[in-house]
């Protein structure tokens, strides 16, 4: 064992015993960032901090809900809302976090786009951030079936019903997914063990993988310039802090992230008092009634695009049924964006206006999803149906030439 | 400057996408409705012979005790109720109400076309047919100068001022419950038993205690006055409940519904101003890390 002296300060016995200076430096004072950034470079802290709300707000709501068909409805809506101090508090900042998160996310992932920091080197902190956008995905689908609500039910309904179309086993599928013949409290209680246990515990291990993903490529900048992370640090620390093209993550990086994050919150905060509605959709107020269909179901915000792509196929062609193509596209449509790093057939980083065609694709596809969004919430029917149908043959049609516009933009650049 | 377009760009497309999901997705899911209507207009021309008169209540008085009270309680005029609520709920299929606040609660040429025809008042004519009737018998029979009387007797007996919560129970708890009012004691359950209720509506009515957050001010103004404009068929009766009442039970959902509005509303400013100090701070904080390194 190591010879350890006496300490003179707590940090002292610390820094024998775990190193915290070295810590310190390898993850904070040390840690290198480019400087050539915007704020949407923050946007990594702001989701750190939602879901550190998130996880907050939700252990104080797990102390009063009960995951019971008969108690889960009024344990929310009147135990928490309304009995429990300040319960209604937690319980906004829970929904209402959990619809920004992904606004947040959409923004983080579309910068990584249009600043093709994806690829050459960065596949793996863009995989782990799909794994990321998964899991939340599931936590944000889980969670919202634990009020119980008339859109709680229908919507697990809906999509659990959606694995019925997976080949052979599918019927078998369902059913095990909801651990029942129908959407049923076995539905409930295991919805309520991934969304409070299994998911968060995957998340906090891939937001850890996702951190790590970082260290050796390191973060892409406005220009997409590779720089030398070794030279320019030195540059820094020797005192060149206005030539040195990186800044440490703490303090200088930070100060930064903490003035958006600032701003954000202020934003965050007005939604959870006073325009919450779009984050705890009223039909969700009527109890959970297997009897009563309610006449329009949606999924939140967040999932509709890729609803709208399994919606958009409303017919069946060449003797599939429009359930199968509505099935594969959706499939497509959450399975595509993993695979971009390999799509993109660009050898080199750069941001999308440097890259023409790759810049077009890029507002075409941000027009398509919103597209897919807002039509993903209207009734499919007449017109509706077919802006589904051309927006979601879109969607897919724009990833299929992805790879012959990359190279195109290549070649033209003389990368090729 | 640059990061301000940006900035411009994000909160464009968000802008975008959020009036697209809330107010023009809403907007087609549920297309405009006019206007609640207090005057009960398409009533107008039913009653223009009652509403031309001036009603005597001694006269009232008389007709109502002769008509009215075989079947309905005026507690605060000592006639009270019959029977249980369950046992009248099995003779008429739901409770009757009491009658000693209708004159405070409803309009008064709504009364009138109710006395004179029950069903086609409260537009549920539609659940009558096939030998089905109104378990209220239509008074057109009288004389329009009596049933003025009977209207101005309720009106006289009525109390001046109700409560919120009194103004549902006469209203509203015969056929709906609002558990959230009275979780521990339960005493805020529908007056009919639910068997009775279910077969005499065709289905069990919703407990109303989060209506005000499923449903909102604006449907439940359009809905209470007229529930067919939004629920074509619907079993539920237009009550005809005046402007003030209707206000009151609204009033009454949000206390029940959204108990915490107040302290919502307190607290908002509050978190805002915190955080705004909070990003002045951060924004400094920033500004002086970054003069160093520009």
């Amino acid at each position: 064992m190591a010879k350890f002296e006496k300490a003179n300060s707590t940090a002292e016995w610390l820094d024998q015993r775990l190193n915290t200076t070295g810590l310190q430096k390898v993850l904070m004072t040390e840690y290198w960032v480019p400087k050539d950034i915007n704020f949407l470079w923050a946007m990594g802290v702001l989701l750190a901090t939602t879901f550190t709300i998130l996880i907050v707000s939700g252990i104080f709501l797990m102390m009063y809900y009960k995951p019971d068909i008969n108690l889960a409805f009024d344990s929310v809506n009147y135990t928490i809302m309304q009995e429990v101090a300040f319960g209604w508090l937690f319980r906004h900042m829970h929904g209402v976090a959990a619809s920004v998160v992904f606004l947040i996310i959409y923004i983080h992932m579309f910068t990584g786009i249009y600043y093709g920091s994806y690829k050459q080197g960065r596949e793996m902190i863009w995989i782990s951030g799909m794994l990321l956008f998964v899991t939340f995905s599931a936590a944000g689908f889980s969670g919202y079936m634990l009020p119980w609500g008339q859109m709680s039910y229908w919507a697990a309904m809906v999509i659990t019903n959606l694995f019925s179309g997976v080949p052979i086993i599918g019927p078998e599928l369902v059913v095990w997914i909801r651990g029942d013949f129908n959407v049923a409290d076995a539905t409930l209680t295991r919805f309520f063990m991934l969304h409070v246990f299994l998911l968060p515990v995957a998340i906090m291990g891939i937001i850890g993988l996702h951190f790590y993903t970082l260290r050796i490529p390191h973060v892409n900048n406005l220009t997409s310039e590779e720089l030398d992370f070794d030279e320019e640090a030195e540059k820094y620390l020797s005192g060149n802090k206005k030539e040195s093209k990186v800044i440490p993550f703490w303090p200088v990086f930070i100060s930064k992230d903490f003035a958006v994050l600032g701003i954000f919150l202020i934003f965050y905060f007005y939604l959870v008092f006073f325009h919450y509605n779009f984050a705890m959709d009223p039909v969700n107020f009527d109890p959970a009634d297997n009897m009563v269909t309610p006449a329009h179901i949606y999924p939140e915000w967040y999932f509709l695009w890729s609803y709208e792509v399994l919606r958009g196929f409303f017919f069946d062609i060449a003797g599939f049924k429009a359930f199968d193509i509505g099935l594969i596209a959706f499939a497509f449509a959450n399975g595509i964006f993993l695979v971009l790093p390999w799509l993109d057939r660009d050898p080199a980083i750069l941001p999308a206006h440097k890259r023409p065609l790759f810049f077009i694709w890029f507002w075409v596809l941000m027009a398509d999803l919103i597209v897919l969004t807002v039509y993903g919430k209207l009734p499919p029917t007449g017109v509706n149906a077919w802006v589904g149908f051309f927006s979601a043959t879109l969607f897919i049609l724009l990833f299929l030439v992805l790879p012959i516009l990359t190279k195109i933009d290549a070649k033209k650049r003389g990368s090729l | 400057m640059k990061e301000l377009k940006v900035l411009a760009v994000v909160v464009a497309l968000t802008l975008i996408t959020y009036w697209g999901v809330e107010p023009f997705a809403h907007s087609q899911m549920h297309p405009h409705v006019d206007a609640a209507d207090f005057k009960f207009k398409d009533l107008k021309e039913d009653v223009a012979d009652v509403t031309s008169l001036k009603g005597n209540a001694t006269a009232g008085e008389a007709l109502v005790t002769a008509n009215c009270t075989a079947c309905h309680s005026i507690k605060t005029k000592g006639y009270p109720e019959i029977m249980d609520h369950a046992s009248s709920a099995a003779a008429y299929g739901v409770t009757p109400p009491d009658l000693g606040s209708a004159g405070k609660l409803y309009d008064a040429s709504y009364l009138a076309a109710f006395i004179k025809n029950p069903a086609k008042a409260s537009q549920v004519e539609h659940k009558f047919v096939d030998g089905r009737t109104h378990p209220m018998p239509g008074y057109d029979w009288m004389q329009p100068q009596e049933i003025a009387d009977m209207v101005a007797y309720l009106q006289s007996i009525a109390p001046e001022e109700m409560s919120n919560k009194e103004v549902f129970t006469d209203a509203c708890q015969r056929c709906h419950s609002i558990k959230y009012a009275d979780m521990q004691k339960g005493t805020m359950a529908a007056f009919t038993p639910d068997d009775n209720i279910k077969a005499y509506m065709g289905k069990l009515p919703p407990d109303l205690s989060q209506h005000i957050k499923s449903r909102g001010h604006e449907y439940l103004e359009t809905f209470i006055n007229k529930p067919q404009k939004h629920l074509e068929g619907t079993a539920m009766p237009r009550v005809g409940l005046n402007e003030e009442s209707q206000a009151q039970v609204i009033t009454y959902l949000e206390e029940v519904g959204d108990s915490s509005k107040k302290q919502r509303e307190e607290l908002g400013p509050k978190f805002l101003i915190y955080l705004v100090i909070f990003a002045i701070f951060a924004i400094l904080w920033k500004k002086s890390k970054w003069r160093d390194v520009h």
